[in-house]
């Protein structure tokens, strides 16, 4: 049996401001993961990779990480993934600071 | 100190124009990521987790208050309001945003510093003693002999796609404050028959594959360290592997081709290098050394310094822990310790930048040093000052009194930061200094470095950390191994793995374990951990910290 596939979100940084950033549903970037859109099939999820990462006007560094389909959009699987979405854990800087 | 030249101002100027072009054209899509990438790599500025990251050379770790007070300025106008010192006497700003990058380098460019060459597989930052021309014990200065390294390995033809990054590390003393041997070259300046020349050190290295540097020359004459320099580098560049990343240092060139073999080759090669050098290299260091000439130190009473330390224990406590022996009668080095317990390792406000600028300029003969242990130097102050100096830095949250001491811990920004991480380290030091300032002990524990890594490329020296930390993810988990035992001296050592790994919230513990363990089994207060260490071996503190191990070894019995 093939192994089960782990839901995704496209991920990359903004161009200017280095910001993490999510791609959504619509082919737009978001600062919100929870806006993200969230991908439950392996060829989908290649797919929508490879046209995020053809927005280098934009964006910097797009790749595929794994998250949970939460009640309030995609929640993070592994703790990289929970430390982008909020920021260093030494100062209230980065998106815990600007929500 | 050194001053910019005609010919460095205009290459600064040059590349710092090359490099605005560059970023308008990444801006405006003329340029990929893959094609920007190496550029901005070529000018330090990285991509990190939350934001890019500008990492500034602070060359040997000397500044004046003036680019102190620059760097303070750039913190508060294009970052968050503080830049973080790192373990090679670089400062990273963490949040600028790329618009803004070729004004910071402008900015950088007129108080003469740059971010050249502090990333990519270039010659690195070249760094010294942070006491270098202030020591007691020093032999001579290390720090023109750096300064003509930089210059030479500044965009220097041949080294320009090499295997890997390389980094140098120059001392004057035979007590080595500068880690050479971690280095890919170390040198220590020293002097035989009257005469002055260079112990050169090769393939020493930390990251994946821990290495002590090995002695390739015990003394090589003045006039010849450049061309020898050149004739290791070129040799490694030559012989350097390529098709594997982690072992294309030269510490594994070293190591697999055997240090004979590695330096009949580099005699080899400075056989032709050397003839093509011609003395001028010389000439420039003679210039450069003019630069560097020791301040007008003045002779005066230092009985106001004497009572203070009588007077006022805050004071003397500071005194005992923060200052070291200076060559000059009447004066001190002082080391401003970047430390407060609970704050992050290396990070300083522009406040506090500032502050100790004007420090530097009232009391310091306008220099500054940034240790590879993130703290900030003041190498010339006159003892009768120093109680004006403390009274100052204590207005500033920069009177900390734990130079050496269990809180005094280096720390990468592991992954709070850095996209390499694989773990954070900046809570974990913040989480120990506390602990141990809450307990108390920290003075009775006396000296004692603790080193943290949050991965394996060991930008906080943990193997040669008395205790070293070094963050890794198990699983999609946090997991803390320790090294107990590692030195980054003369005696430099690389430390042992104690065991299985802890959990985030079990790591402070494990230290309080060890730290306990050594407070038990020592001889007396005068026997240092690593002494201790030394005689116990790492049973005692395995056993402590993994007792149902031994309990079950004991029940197996």
């Amino acid at each position: 049996m093939p192994r089960a596939f782990t839901p995704k979100v496209v991920t990359a940084n903004a161009l200017l401001e280095g910001d993490v950033v999510y791609f959504t549903a619509q082919g737009t970037w978001t600062r919100a993961l929870s806006e993200a859109e969230l991908l439950s099939e392996e060829t989908q999820a290649k797919e929508r990779l490879a046209e995020a990462a053809k927005q280098q006007d934009q964006i910097v560094g797009a790749y595929l990480a794994d998250m949970a389909d939460g009640d309030a959009g995609p929640v993070p699987t592994h703790f990289r993934e929970e430390f982008r979405r909020t920021g260093p854990s030494n100062y209230f800087h980065g998106k815990q600071a600007e929500a | 100190m050194y001053s910019y030249n005609e010919f460095d101002t205009a290459f600064l100027a040059e590349r710092n124009a090359q490099f605005r072009s560059q970023v308008e054209r990444r801006i405006d899509g003329s340029l990929t990521e893959d094609e920007f990438r190496p550029l901005r790599l070529m000018n330090g500025l990285y991509l990190q987790l939350h934001a890019y990251m500008l990492r500034v050379a602070i060359p040997y770790g000397t500044l004046r208050s003036e680019q102190m007070r620059m760097l303070a300025t750039i913190a508060q106008k294009w970052d968050k309001g503080y830049g973080h010192f790192t373990t090679r006497q670089n400062i990273q700003y963490n949040w600028p945003k790329l618009p803004d990058v070729p004004d910071i380098l402008d900015a950088l460019g007129t108080v003469q510093m740059h971010a050249l060459q502090t990333s990519g597989n270039t010659i690195r930052n070249v760094t010294a003693d942070h006491f270098a021309g202030a020591a007691a014990d020093e032999v001579a200065d290390p720090r023109p002999v750096a300064e003509l390294l930089r210059q030479w390995s500044t965009d220097h033809p041949e080294f320009q796609f090499m295997p890997r990054k390389f980094k140098i590390a120059v001392t004057g003393a035979e007590a080595d404050r500068a880690v050479i041997r971690a280095h890919d070259i170390g040198i220590q300046i020293v002097e035989r028959d009257g005469q002055i020349g260079y112990k050169v050190l090769v393939g020493g290295g930390l990251g994946r594959t821990p290495m002590i540097g090995k002695v390739i020359n015990d003394f090589v004459p003045e006039p010849d360290l450049l061309p020898y320099c050149e004739a290791i580098v070129s040799t490694w560049n030559m012989l350097g592997r390529r098709d594997n990343k982690y072992k294309a240092r030269i510490k594994i060139t070293v190591h697999e081709n055997g240090l004979e073999s590695f330096r009949e080759l580099t005699e080899r090669r400075f056989a032709e290098v050397k003839p093509q050098f011609g003395g001028v290299d010389q000439k420039m260091l003679e210039e450069i050394r003019g630069m560097f000439a020791p301040p007008a130190f003045r002779n005066a009473p230092v009985d106001a310094f004497e009572a203070a330390r009588d007077a006022d224990p805050v004071f003397r406590a500071w005194a005992d822990t923060n200052l070291s022996a200076h060559k000059h009668d009447g004066y001190a080095i002082v080391s401003i310790s970047l430390k407060k317990h609970g704050e992050t390792p290396g990070d300083a406000t522009d406040e506090q930048m500032r502050a100790m600028a004007d420090l530097a300029e009232q009391y310091g003969h306008d220099e500054l040093r940034i240790s590879h242990e993130q703290n900030v130097i003041l190498p010339h102050v006159h003892k009768s000052d120093l109680p004006a100096v403390h009274a100052k830095l204590r207005e500033h949250g920069l009177a900390t009194a734990n130079i050496g001491l269990v809180s005094d811990i280096i720390a990468c920004p592991g992954m709070d930061y850095c996209a390499l991480a694989t773990a954070r380290s900046i809570p974990v030091a913040q989480e120990i200094a506390s602990r141990f300032e809450d307990l108390k002990l920290e003075h009775e524990i006396g000296p004692l470095k603790i080193k943290i890594s949050g991965c394996i490329n060991a930008c906080g020296h943990h193997h040669v950390g008395h205790i070293g930390i070094l963050g890794l993810d198990r699983a999609g988990v946090e997991n803390y191994q320790i090294t107990l035992g590692g030195d980054g001296t003369e005696d430099a050592r690389v430390g042992d793995r104690t065991g299985p790994g802890f959990a985030f919230d079990e790591i402070t513990g494990a230290i309080e374990t060890i730290v306990k363990t050594y407070l038990a089994e020592r001889d007396g207060p005068q026997e240092t951990f690593l002494d201790a260490y030394k005689r116990l071996g790492v049973g005692p503190f395995k056993a402590a910290l993994y007792p149902e191990k031994a309990e079950s070894k004991a029940n197996a019995a």
